[in-house]
């Protein structure tokens, strides 16, 4: 028996709600081979808006839970991206036109990438803190705080899964929230990814991801006085210049666009981009 | 005008009430009166109030609004923690709205507790409305603000408390225990009392606005029994609500209160206020009632002198979307006070 096909039409992630784009259009996602995937929502400008107020709402709260509880949440992902291997391989396989294996593959360095990560959680503090040299009686700390909210082009050549996880899950480990711009060709895995946080513990808000065109969007995000940081890793074919001088207009930290397969590879110091130092003096026992 | 709007406007408040009534201003005489308004289509009012909350404003017009909302905006604190410094901050608020930017225009009044009227008014200094047309003025709650729950002596003791302050307007609450039980004269007495106590040592007036707390009233009749209770009584506005309690202003209960004004205005020629106060933060919804305004009662009532925006953090949205439209990139709230 024949059935019809059911074409999907994916939507945004905003805020912890999946919204079609404010501005109502959708663009096709096509397979690697040129054959129609499903329609995924493109978002506007405004959309990116809400994704900064969604994200601003929420980071109270995920800066402020305890680094540990904020390790356990991530590491709890990554369990989920697991769980849905199959999908993530078969969507890979179809819109990348790679092997199943190099699929797996990406799958599986994905889920890695992100247990790495979600270890700093509460260890990245001890070695980008310090307790600094003085010559009095009392301590002197230096501790990193997270950013606030960070906009982030995600990569859009290479792995699309692996890509946006690179780019995503540093940026969460301090405790910043996240708007990111997915891979605008692939964006399937960004949709899945979605659905994954939505059901994790990950609180609504902390990341919002927007499918559709980085150069629409991107310069809004740069310019945007409530975004405190972007990283640039996938905006490489942009006019990344001139998002770098917008940014630089509201005291907006950048991050530059990275090339090649080793894009956003995993650091300790893309951790530490996305954080403050603190400085503080506390008195000593008067001992 | 025509003929019977002349012989309304000549007649006082109280006489033009028991023209209208047919009679003194009893239970009996307001019930027969307001309970033959003709009833209000509940799904017609909310798809019209929907219909014009669709309006795309942009550009020029969305530049002119956004300045019309500030200077219709009553800037309100009313918590229990207020102190005198967190209004004294409050009024540099109303007077320099966005310090970035001079051609900002300032707010229509402070809405503050009476108790905090006098430091209001000191530190308005020489900005101090006073009723004129320049300036900010200072509006007080009274009457037992929020539950109206107290005797007539005390709310009376309150009303002439704050207008001794140097208060200009008066927002009151009326009895919802007494409107909903059916006695309406009590109400329409309260009002005409405290309308009484607004009354300066000069003989001039404070303004009075009557605060229905539509969300207590449960239907859209009762409020726009109300509504005619209120203008009938005196009342130089009608505001929705407190901010107290959810719901709070919405869009169809402030369109009902319009068309009360405007029927009012048919009838004697006379121009009521309107306030829709309490749930309204976004420039958005703003522009909405600014649109439902201009259609149900005209342009001539986006006027401070008729109609008002009780809201406190609606003035930092309005900010970030005004600075939107002359940097060109959104702002965001480390750009606007903090209050």
């Amino acid at each position: 028996m024949t059935r019809l096909a059911v074409p999907k039409t994916y939507k945004l992630y905003i805020g912890g709600k999946f919204p079609r784009s404010e501005s109502g259009r959708v663009y096709e996602i096509r397979s690697h081979g040129g054959g129609f995937l499903a329609n995924a929502a493109q978002a506007s400008r405004k959309d990116a808006r809400d994704a900064v107020v969604a994200a601003r709402s929420a980071l109270g709260g995920w800066a402020g839970a305890t680094a540990y509880n904020r390790g356990q949440v991530l590491y709890r992902i990554a369990e989920l991206l697991e769980g849905r291997r199959v999908q993530f391989i078969d969507e890979i396989v179809q819109t990348e036109g790679v092997t199943p294996n190099a699929a797996s593959a990406q799958v599986d360095e994905a889920i890695d990438r992100w247990v790495w990560y979600a270890g700093w959680a509460d260890k990245y503090v001890q070695v980008a803190g310090n307790a600094n040299p003085v010559s009095g009686p009392y301590f002197n700390i230096s501790v990193p705080e997270p950013t606030g909210v960070v906009a982030i082009i995600a990569p859009q050549s290479g792995g699309s899964l692996l890509g946006l996880v690179s780019a995503v899950a540093p940026a969460l480990v301090a405790g910043n929230t996240v708007v990111v711009v997915a891979n605008e060709t692939m964006p399937l895995s960004a949709v899945s990814l979605g659905e994954v946080l939505a059901t994790s513990d990950v609180p609504g808000g902390v990341v919002n991801i927007l499918t559709g065109s980085p150069a629409e969007m991107a310069p809004w995000l740069a310019s945007h006085a409530d975004v405190n940081a972007i990283d640039l890793v996938g905006a490489g074919d942009l006019d990344w210049v001139n998002l770098q001088i917008d940014a630089a207009e509201t005291l907006t930290r950048v991050l530059q666009p990275e090339n090649g397969p080793d894009a956003a590879s995993p650091s300790l110091a893309r951790i530490v981009a996305f954080t403050e130092t603190k400085t503080i003096w506390h008195t000593k026992g008067l001992i | 005008m025509t003929s019977s709007q002349l012989a309304m406007a000549r007649l006082n408040t109280g006489e033009r009430a028991l023209a209208l009534l047919g009679g003194e201003a009893t239970d009996a005489n307001l019930r027969r009166y307001l309970h033959g308004i003709p009833g209000i289509d509940a799904v017609g009012l909310e798809q019209r109030a929907a219909d014009l909350g669709s309006r795309s404003v942009k550009t020029s017009s969305k530049k002119w609004a956004l300045d019309k909302i500030i200077s219709l905006i009553d800037l309100t604190t009313l918590e229990g923690a207020d102190t005198p410094g967190k209004v004294r901050s409050l009024v540099g608020k109303a007077l320099t709205p966005d310090p970035g930017d001079p051609a900002c225009p300032r707010v229509a009044a402070v809405c503050v507790y009476g108790d905090l009227v006098p430091i209001a008014v000191e530190a308005l200094g020489s900005a101090h409305a006073a009723g004129t047309d320049t300036g900010v003025n200072v509006a007080a709650v009274a009457t037992a603000f929020p539950s109206g729950r107290a005797s007539l002596a005390v709310k009376l003791a309150d009303v002439g408390d704050a207008v001794a302050g140097g208060a200009d307007e008066i927002d009151m609450v009326i009895d919802r225990g007494a409107f909903l039980s059916g006695r309406f004269g009590q109400v329409y007495d309260e009002i005409v009392a405290v309308k009484e106590a607004c009354k300066r040592a000069d003989g001039s007036f404070a303004h009075l606005k009557v605060i229905l707390e539509t969300g207590e009233l449960n239907t859209y009749d009762n409020v726009r029994r109300a509504s005619w209770l209120a203008i009938l009584a005196g009342g130089d506005f009608i505001k929705t609500s407190t901010g107290k309690m959810v719901p709070a202003a919405t869009l169809p209960v402030t369109l009902s209160m319009l068309e009360v004004v405007r029927d009012w205005k048919r009838l004697t020629g006379a121009r009521v206020g309107v306030k829709p106060a309490g749930g309204i933060r976004t420039s958005k919804d703003a522009i909405k009632y600014v649109v439902t305004v201009a259609e149900t009662v005209g342009e001539e009532w986006l006027t401070p002198s008729l109609f008002r925006f009780g809201a406190s953090s609606l003035l930092n949205d309005v900010l970030m979307q005004r600075q939107k439209m002359t940097t060109g990139h959104y702002s965001g709230p480390d750009y606007v006070t903090i209050d």
